[in-house]
């Protein structure tokens, strides 16, 4: 049943990511990629982690992705403007050697990796659970943690910078 | 898990499914009625007795009107708008505690569709989803006032779920858990969250009234002065399911309020009543079930006075202009909620020190 579901949600998720590069319709693409969230929130909860795939859905589908439509949907893409934007021959063989040495340099890297497996003896199937993660967050990842915290401090401030009226400014 | 189980959770979650339709669908009616009262008028009284068949009425010229899609909509995106609308809002009602649990013939059986341990956490993620409804309707329907009223809706939503959430967190510090049982449980009797978060609470209440999209925060919808927002091209049932999706979000929303800070199924003086239906009855059972139920009806009554609330606060106050409906949210809501964030805080710490 796991498995099934498993290779269900997976086959989904490479369809549903294919279709965000293959899309010809932006906002179609960001659509797809809000589906990609759902199905990896499912993989969480198969793995009993069901915190992440919670914040998952709150952070990703639920407010990065609102705002990805938000500047996608104001940006008017018709067929016109598509056709001033031609892609040259040049490119297009630039991209393919590019993406075919990222795979290149994938397959070489996880080509010897072994896979870490777990001992189903010892394997705590509440590690994922709200209380365990908070734990290990605050006690083990404090810094990293306090460290990830500042630096959203610094990008809320940056922002706050960026849209500030400038002296004698006027909108309307 | 065993089949009865099973095959009681499907009937459950059927009966919530239910229920949760027909008061979204009289909602419609009482709000007639209740606006009627505030203005001094009758309301709706031609459809069967006192006008109870005015939402049937109402659904079935819904239905028979021309289901018109425009010539150049993106018109899958266009009918899948407002479903996502109506499956958002059912959605979330399936991690609320209804009540306690009744015993039937030895098996425990509680009145709860899901218990996860991130109740809390499944709410919030279902309510933030519910903007894509709002947003695809409006871009699908290739007008620029239903995109503007789309990005007004959405913006309106992100901004106050942020306050939302703030509000929130002051309540699991308390209860130390994300899990809706867990927090209902903590409230029994009359040792309801509103004591302790009382400003919170207000926030919430604020948040939920802009996350409804209703008034004083009915600015996607704001026909006067703006255009109809995000369903402006929208008509025949599509429209009537936008609409009826913000009903079922009242109901819904009223839960979560009276989940978290008014007790849920807990009433004052349970635990007397539940000793005096022992001694009375002289089974455990017995009374537990009954004490249950009545929890039920005092879970519904606060749902209800909730849903009315949202009513007479709709026929009372103006609308806001939108440059104070973003002051508010952001100036005023979100410093409020992190100050009560504060609070929460020292008086947890105050405690701790002094007990």
């Amino acid at each position: 049943m796991t498995e099934n579901l498993f290779y269900f949600l997976a086959s989904l998720t490479l369809l549903c990511a294919l279709m965000v590069v293959i899309s010809k319709n932006p906002v179609h693409s960001v659509l797809f990629l809000i589906i990609t969230f759902f199905t990896i929130s499912g993989h969480y909860i198969l793995l009993n982690a069901q915190f992440l795939a919670a914040v998952n859905i709150i952070v990703y589908a639920g407010a990065i992705m609102v705002l990805f439509l938000f500047v996608i949907m104001f940006l008017n893409m018709n067929k016109k403007s598509e056709n001033l934007v031609k892609t040259s021959t040049l490119t297009k063989v630039a991209g393919t050697i590019a993406g075919g040495l990222l795979f290149v340099v994938m397959i070489a890297a996880l080509k010897d990796v072994e896979v870490a497996g777990y001992n189903a003896e010892t394997y705590n199937s509440q590690i994922g659970m709200v209380e365990n993660l908070g734990a290990v967050l605050f006690t083990q990842y404090l810094l990293p943690f306090e460290l990830a915290s500042i630096l959203f401090l610094v990008a809320m401030v940056g922002a706050v910078m960026l849209g500030k009226k400038e002296v004698g400014e006027q909108h309307f | 898990m065993e089949s009865i189980d099973l095959l009681y959770k499907a009937i459950y979650i059927l009966v919530i499914f239910g229920i949760t339709l027909l008061i979204a669908t009289y909602s419609t009616y009482f709000e007639r009625k209740i606006a009627a009262f505030i203005q001094d008028r009758v309301g709706p009284n031609r459809a069967g007795p006192a006008g109870l068949l005015q939402p049937l009425a109402d659904a079935g010229k819904l239905f028979f009107k021309e289901d018109f899609i425009p010539a150049r909509a993106s018109k899958a995106l266009f009918i899948i708008g407002p479903g996502i609308a109506m499956l958002v809002a059912t959605m979330s009602s399936a991690v609320i505690p209804f009540g306690d649990n009744l015993i039937i013939d030895g098996h425990q059986i509680w009145l709860q569709a899901i218990e996860v341990n991130i109740g809390v956490l499944y709410v919030f993620g279902v309510v933030s989803l519910g903007v894509y409804g709002l947003m695809i309707g409006g871009w699908a329907s290739n007008n620029k006032f239903s995109l503007l009223g789309a990005i007004r809706a959405a913006s309106q939503n992100i901004s106050y779920e942020l306050a939302m959430g703030l509000s929130l967190i002051a309540v699991l510090m308390m209860t130390g858990s994300l899990s809706l049982r867990e927090i209902a449980e903590q409230q029994a009797g009359f040792n309801w969250n509103i004591w302790y978060q009382p400003l919170g609470f207000i926030i919430f209440l604020v948040c939920a009234f802009a996350e409804t999209n209703r008034t004083p925060f009915d600015l996607p919808e704001s026909e006067a002065e703006l255009i109809g927002g995000y369903h402006t091209e929208y008509g025949s049932m599509k429209l009537g399911m936008y609409l009826f999706a913000e009903y079922i979000n009242i109901f819904v929303a009223s839960a979560v309020m009276a989940t978290l800070y008014f007790g849920a199924y807990n009433f004052p003086f349970m635990f007397e009543l539940e000793a005096w239906l022992v001694g009375v009855t002289e089974s455990a059972v017995t009374a537990n079930n009954i004490v249950t139920l009545v929890g039920v009806a005092a879970m519904f009554a606060k749902i209800f006075l909730f849903i009315f609330f949202f009513m007479w606060v709709r026929w009372t106050l103006p609308r806001f202009r939108y440059d104070q409906l973003m002051k508010l949210g952001w100036q005023i809501l979100i410093p409020l909620a992190i100050l009560n964030i504060i609070l929460t805080g020292g008086g947890i710490l105050l405690k701790d020190y002094l007990f």
